[in-house]
């Protein structure tokens, strides 16, 4: 990816998301407090967030793949469990991929 | 207005966004992580302001996904924005056009959370443009951190690096699937799960990126509730 492309996606998605939190402010009411509206933006968090986990933690390019991120995933849904701090799940997942880089090398 | 009230919202605002903060050293080391530099993370932090969507945009483009995916992923989380202006409004009510706007760039999840939860209006709109401001300051000033800590690591340090970011999504995930954090977590398990196996399951037939987006209109569109289950 050019360095254009790079920055004319950081700029557009910058703007559009600005422009998201805008129209909240702006629109009528009514029009996003439909029912289903307010239940599907309910639910996109959780499947984008579950989605980006799962092609981060186990993708690369076009291939299912099994590392480190999978060992540190693991680490981490059990520090979250555990109720850890932000910042001790993200060191835990980090010291285990490093580990097993290390080990696997 | 009862003093313990406001000094209570003024130091929870505070608290968070020192917290929020170390979730912006997380951003601009995974933005470097992804290829972007230090410009363009601190653009993001400084204008896009919203952590998920940042996530999740430089998520995207590290994963190899082409800028419109990635631009798509961003501006998906980014409706839940849309909805918290909905409720800000008449809460915080601002003044012309230049009010608005600026309101408008502090509406996140933290600053709306905190003005929900407060006792009365008045606090209610306190707890919004303190945590907005706040959580601002400490997420650019910490995603700078990031995005200069990270760049020039070795290869250990950039296996560190991919597991941190995965694990980043599901700290920001994990809350939502709690009966803590979100009023119908077995719903919720449902769609994260269904997120997943699609994600997945596209991987190796559609290009880098795409495969997250369709994964998320498939599944939100499978939550829409039939009529029957509509609450009165």
């Amino acid at each position: 990816m050019s360095p254009d492309t790079l920055w004319l996606a950081v700029v557009v998605a910058s703007v559009g998301c600005y422009l998201l939190k805008l129209a909240g402010m702006s629109v009528p009411a009514a029009w996003v407090e439909q029912p289903w509206v307010a239940r599907v933006v309910d639910f996109v968090p959780a499947a984008l967030l579950a989605a980006l986990v799962a092609v981060q933690g186990l993708t690369s390019d076009d291939r299912l793949v099994v590392d480190g991120r999978l060992a540190g995933l693991a680490v981490a849904a059990l520090a979250l469990a555990l109720r850890a701090p932000f910042i001790v799940v993200i060191v835990l997942a980090g010291a285990t991929g490093a580990g097993v880089h290390v080990l696997t090398g | 207005m009862a003093p313990p009230d406001r000094s209570r919202t003024l130091r929870d605002a505070v608290g968070l966004g020192v917290a929020v903060g170390l979730y912006g050293i997380a951003f601009g080391a995974a933005a470097d992580a992804a290829g972007l530099d230090a410009w363009q993370a601190m653009t993001l932090s400084l204008l896009m302001f919203t952590g998920a969507s940042q996530f999740a945009l430089v998520g995207v483009l590290g994963a190899g996904g082409s800028a419109p995916a990635a631009v798509g992923s961003a501006l998906l989380l980014g409706t839940r924005n849309t909805v918290y202006g909905v409720r800000m409004a008449p809460l915080l009510a601002p003044r012309g056009a230049a009010g608005r706007a600026a309101a408008a760039h502090l509406v996140i999840d933290e600053s709306t959370a905190m003005a929900v939860a407060a006792p009365d209006r008045e606090l209610g709109r306190l707890a919004f443009w303190v945590t907005g401001g706040t959580v601002y300051l400490g997420w650019n000033a910490m995603t700078l951190v990031g995005a200069l800590g990270a760049s020039g690591l070795g290869g250990t340090a950039e296996a560190a690096l991919d597991s941190v970011v995965p694990a980043a999504f599901l700290a920001l995930l994990w809350p939502r699937l709690t009966a803590r954090g979100s009023a119908e977590p077995g719903a919720q398990r449902r769609v994260a799960l269904g997120g997943a196996v699609v994600a997945l399951a596209l991987t190796p037939f559609v290009p880098a990126g795409v495969q997250v987006i369709v994964a998320v209109v498939a599944v939100a569109l499978a939550g829409r509730p039939r009529t029957a289950e509509l609450p009165a």
